[in-house]
């Protein structure tokens, strides 16, 4: 188990300081670290990795304390036994694949380290790389020597700061495969850094979401990201609609309330809130949880159905993204079949038809 | 042409480049890791060589070096002699002379390297020592090529420092340039002409080794490096 309660002030190029605050533990398996850029999640992988000095607070792994301010300890970053892959990857290029990998094993007899590098060259195929310069490998290819390089040492802890970023669907998933069988027998806390859906549904065991140098909230990829509680965090996990609006009516029976979209005359019916009558609150809507037609649909279970006019269609590869003006703009998404059916087209007349349920509250901070 | 001064001349400054790159490899590294604030001081101590005139260093080195100075009273109470007008004085003299020549391309290059490679070889368990060696050394390379051809070339070069400290004593402190000094003087223009040109092509070529190695066209890894 590692245990992490450090706080420290940082700060991204052009940005305000922020005060890094944490208060996690991190057992074996995966553990996501989502949140948006500038959150401060590389900075708490550089306060574990000890490449970072924590202002105060205390990180420990079982027995072991890498930092504890109050009585000066710092176990510098070679002593601390933690495999890091960067998001620069940081190979180093003048040595070959096979320098670079058993970089971390020169305090191993020469009979040890072959063996073993032999394993890892193995487990993440690029056996057939060794010879090579990082200048003459591929992204992916790059990604997976990082990987090796970093646990080929057998770390106790892993961190991967988002390792896997620019490889298609396929590759991500191959790899993290090897990743997972990896640490099948290792069962050590890895730390995975990543902005990526895809990824967080492919690692998925538990995700702690940072905003501004706090965890906001934690628990499986489900819970946390199918309901934001943040701006910030419903904008990091892909919820495309976020609209502010004023508190009309609570009708606590029902178990839900109204509210007035930015003063226009568009009404929205959402689950029950702790917002007082009046308040300003902001509400997170997925694109694809928006229903389109383009006559006035009845018997539904959906509380909210709102006249439109189609803006614009954009078709993104399998997608078609349509903006409508309801009063306020919405952003949906529909498959091609469905654009073509409906015949969609600027200026065409449209009812959006949103479930109460698909409506999230979001706080800003 | 003297065949005496020119090889003073090229013992010299290869005593000096090789001396000057064992003290300015751990000088640079400080100069380019540390993160103290003042460190701006130093720099500036280090850079003083390039906008002093040499007569005004070799006139304190003269100063340091001779009876009353305090290395040159060290020096004397150790092996009997002040170090005034010897080679060793030159030596020493040039050493300070060229510094800048010497540390200013490895700063550069030490502070241009990514140093999340660094913060890597850490994490995979090396100490400064080998991460000095394995990591910083090998790829700032072109930074320590150019430092001991131009800390050489420097001294190479060098007048008013010589003729303040070393004087002109031949076989001892009578380098090529005091050398085409003194055959000018005496009007000897065609032994002057024939060393200022060996002159000018050694400078030429050591410089065209410094820009070709800073250009990756004599680098060992040059056309299989990403960027």
């Amino acid at each position: 188990m590692l245990s992490v309660h450090i706080e420290k002030k940082f700060q991204v190029a052009g940005t305000p300081k922020f005060q890094l605050q944490i208060e996690e533990e991190f057992a074996p398996g995966f553990t996501v670290v989502f949140g948006p850029s500038g959150a401060g999640k590389s900075t708490l992988l550089d306060c574990i990795a000890g490449l970072v000095r924590p202002d105060g607070g205390k990180i420990t792994f079982g027995e072991e304390t890498f930092f504890e301010a109050e009585k000066e300890i710092c176990l510098p970053a070679q002593k601390r036994g933690i495999g890091y892959v960067f998001q620069s990857l940081a190979l180093f290029p003048h040595l070959t694949v096979a320098g670079n990998v058993s970089y971390g094993l020169s305090g191993l007899p020469a009979a040890d380290r072959v063996g073993r590098m032999e394993r890892i060259l193995g487990a993440f195929h690029i056996e057939r790389l060794r010879g090579r310069k990082p200048g003459e490998l591929s992204g992916g290819e790059k990604q997976r020597v990082a990987l090796a390089r970093s646990v080929i040492t057998e770390p106790r802890v892993l961190l991967l700061d988002e390792p896997l970023t620019g490889l298609d669907g396929g590759l991500r998933r191959a790899i993290l495969e090897d990743l997972r069988n990896w640490n099948a027998g290792q069962r050590i806390p890895i730390l995975y850094v990543t902005h990526n859906r895809e990824e967080v549904d492919a690692i998925g065991d538990r995700i702690v979401v940072m905003v501004d140098g706090r965890v906001g909230e934690r628990g499986t990829p489900r819970e946390v990201l199918e309901a934001p509680r943040a701006v910030e965090l419903a904008q990091a996990a892909g919820f495309e609609n976020l609209l502010t609006g004023r508190v009309l009516e609570h009708r606590a029976a029902d178990g839900v309330m109204r509210i007035g979209l930015d003063g226009k005359e568009c009404e929205l019916e959402i689950p029950l809130g702790n917002a007082q009558m009046g308040e300003t609150i902001q509400v997170a809507i997925r694109a694809g949880d928006i229903l389109l037609g383009t006559r006035l649909p009845y018997g539904l279970s959906a509380r909210n159905v709102l006249p439109g006019t189609v803006e614009s269609i954009e078709t993104r590869g399998t997608m078609v993204r349509v903006q409508v003006n309801a009063g306020v703009r919405f952003t949906v998404h529909v498959t091609p079949g469905a654009a073509r059916s409906l015949e969609l087209a600027a200026g065409s007349v449209v009812w959006l038809v949103v479930k109460t349920h698909s409506c999230h509250v979001v706080t800003r901070r | 042409m003297s065949g005496q001064a020119l090889l003073l001349s090229l013992r010299l400054a290869s005593t000096v480049a090789a001396l000057l790159l064992v003290i300015a490899l751990p000088l640079a590294y400080w100069l380019a890791f540390t993160a103290w604030r003042g460190k701006f001081l130093l720099e500036s101590l280090v850079a003083l060589p390039l906008v002093l005139p040499p007569t005004v260093l070799g006139f304190y080195a003269l100063i340091a070096l001779g009876p009353r100075g305090a290395l040159g009273r060290l020096w004397q109470a150790m092996f009997g002699h002040t170090l005034a007008f010897t080679f060793t004085g030159l030596v020493l003299a040039s050493m300070l002379y060229s510094l800048p020549f010497a540390v200013q391309p490895l700063v550069t290059s030490f502070e241009s390297l990514d140093r999340r490679l660094l913060d890597a070889s850490s994490v995979l368990g090396a100490g400064r020592a080998r991460s000095f060696f394995r990591i910083i050394l090998p790829l700032a390379w072109p930074g320590v090529v150019t430092a001991v051809v131009l800390s050489f070339a420097h001294t190479l070069g060098e007048f008013g420092v010589v003729l303040m400290v070393g004087g002109n004593l031949a076989g001892i402190t009578r380098t090529v340039s005091i050398d085409i000094y003194d055959r000018v003087q005496a009007l000897d223009y065609t032994g002057a002409k024939e060393t200022a040109l060996f002159l000018l092509v050694i400078s030429f070529a050591v410089l065209s080794v410094v820009y070709g190695v800073n250009r990756r066209v004599w680098s060992p890894w040059s056309n299989r490096q990403a960027h």
